[in-house]
């Protein structure tokens, strides 16, 4: 291990939370979906890969990055919408495993009309150019890109965490996530509540797919490598909560960041191992509750 | 203001309420007694809209409510408060009540409605910005009825208020309940506490195994030892 400088570390660190925000992103949609729908969204990976592929088409069509800032989350939350109206929405009261297989068979076929319109092969997604480059950030250079997705993850959390905490429309997804029929009660028409979760967790995912194309370009298949990577951080930070996705995302980017550093070879198990410990230390996860899903 | 004809209920395949009839006038206290699985709770949960198969009719304020689910009954002026009072885990009392008028045109004036209940409920001022849940069981039912009554619903559908709550906090609560008919709130209760609940009500109808077996205003019934004797007790 000599030739490992504490800066060499702390870089790695960075390099571990950018990735991270990644996690983060993909999971509290995930997580927000599961916690208020029950919906196990097989197909969230599909809808970060799509929302990259939209990103690129927006480029192609001669449109900036900052535009796809704004317009790919509007594209994909939109086009999740509809999935949840027409497709998911039919199969709520018949337990946890029907909207799971609808949208694990999603998943396919969404990767499979990427293919046809875009081909099988990836594409290279350029780093905006005032993106390019690294910045000095105390202990060496660093990605300034890297960076950016940092803070745009800070951003879309504290947007995230005002709107759950400070508006009416929050309340009720925190109170239907805990009882939805009370909410139906006090005259919340809760279907509608969850179709527009739904819209905004795909969202999420599809701003998540965006900031990942910069870093690893755009392939069909880019979404089922997270999902299985996203799964862990749910099931560390705890089933529906979005605090413990925050947590585990951040935790699960520097474990695979950290490890790829001191021992390349274990990087991909690093984070199975992660999982295993917490389920066997806290099976319900940092912040999750015991018995969700029975 | 509520007219119930021939209401039927299942769950599933068992039939849990039979032709139920049952009248509500505006600005009644109307109680609903009978023993445990008599159909009380089936009956409210049926007009509320939370059963899966009801057939019958249920007129309120004129419309149908059986063809509308629960949040419109809600915005129609209905209001449900349920044994197991449901108040929402990880918000603050606070934030209960914010939810009773998160769908309400009222919505507007919530800190000024927040305040009037407060005045109503002082337990529940001292406490507005305490997790719900760490309150004592009666304390939680006032909150439950709070939250229902700050929307100023036109009914209000009760299931069983009292039930293991201290009996100083009963008093409380069937005092609120009197003042509320003062004020021209319409009350359909449900209640095991019958000598409590028929000093209160104007009429009751009595239930058993999922049918009205009897109807009387509540000062006859009070007088009437053979029914209570039949029908109600334990």
């Amino acid at each position: 291990m000599t030739g490992l400088s504490f800066d060499l570390i702390a870089l790695q660190l960075f390099a571990g939370l950018a990735l991270g925000a990644i996690y983060v992103l993909f999971a509290i949609g995930l997580s927000l979906i599961f916690g208020m729908l029950t919906v196990v969204n097989f197909a969230h990976g599909a809808f970060y890969m799509v929302g990259a592929y939209v990103g690129l088409y927006i480029l192609m069509l001669g449109g900036n990055f900052w535009v796809c800032l704004i317009a790919v989350p509007l594209v994909v939350g939109l086009f999740g919408v509809v999935v949840e109206r027409f497709l998911i929405r039919p199969l709520y009261g018949r337990g946890i495993d029907y909207p799971l297989l609808l949208t694990f068979g999603l998943s396919y076929v969404m990767v499979e009309l990427v293919r046809i319109a875009f081909g099988k092969s990836g594409y290279p997604f350029d780093t905006p150019e005032i993106l390019q480059g690294a910045v000095d950030i105390g202990v060496g250079y660093f990605p300034l890109y890297r960076l950016f997705v940092i803070g745009a993850t800070a951003v879309v959390l504290l947007a995230l965490w005002l709107f759950l905490e400070k508006t009416s429309f929050g309340l009720i997804i925190r109170a239907g996530a805990r009882d939805p029929q009370i909410v139906r009660v006090l005259g919340v028409n809760v279907a509608q509540v969850w179709l527009i979760v739904f819209g905004i967790g795909t969202a999420i995912a599809g701003f998540a797919g965006l900031l990942a194309a910069p870093l690893q370009g755009v392939i069909p298949e880019m979404g089922g490598t997270i999902l299985a990577e996203a799964f862990v951080v749910t099931v560390v930070g705890g089933m529906g909560s979005i605090g413990g996705a925050v947590l585990a995302g951040l935790l699960v980017g520097v474990v695979v960041s950290m490890t790829s550093l001191f021992a390349p070879e274990m990087a991909k198990v690093s984070i199975f191992a992660l999982m295993a410990v917490v389920l066997i230390v806290r099976p319900q996860g940092f912040f999750g509750r015991a018995g969700l899903m029975s | 203001m509520l007219q119930i004809s021939n209401l039927n209920a299942w769950y599933g395949a068992s039939h849990a309420i039979q032709d139920i009839n049952i009248e509500v006038a505006k600005g009644e206290i109307v109680c609903l007694i009978g023993r445990n699985g008599a159909g009380k709770t089936t009956t409210l949960k049926s007009i509320m809209g939370l059963m899966d198969k009801t057939r019958g009719s249920a007129v309120f304020k004129g419309k149908e409510l059986l063809d509308q689910p629960a949040h419109v009954r809600f915005a129609m002026g209905l209001a449900y408060v349920p044994e197991e009072r449901r108040i929402v885990q990880g918000l603050s009392v606070r934030e209960n009540l914010r939810l009773g008028l998160v769908a309400s045109p009222q919505k507007k004036k919530e800190a000024q409605l927040i305040e009037g209940i407060a005045e109503i409920f002082p337990r529940l001022a001292e406490r507005l910005d305490q997790e719900a849940v760490t309150m004592s069981g009666g304390e939680q039912q006032m909150l439950a009825i709070a939250r229902a009554m700050i929307s100023k619903p036109d009914l209000i559908m009760l299931d069983e208020p009292s039930e293991g709550i201290m009996p100083v906090l009963v008093d409380e609560m069937f005092e609120l309940f009197r003042s509320m008919k003062a004020q021209g709130t319409t009350v359909l209760l449900v209640e095991q506490n019958v000598e409590l609940a028929l000093d209160i009500a104007d009429r009751a109808y009595v239930l058993d195994q999922g049918t009205v077996v009897h109807q009387a205003t509540a000062k006859e019934l009070l007088a009437d030892d053979a029914i209570k004797e039949r029908y109600c007790s334990v």
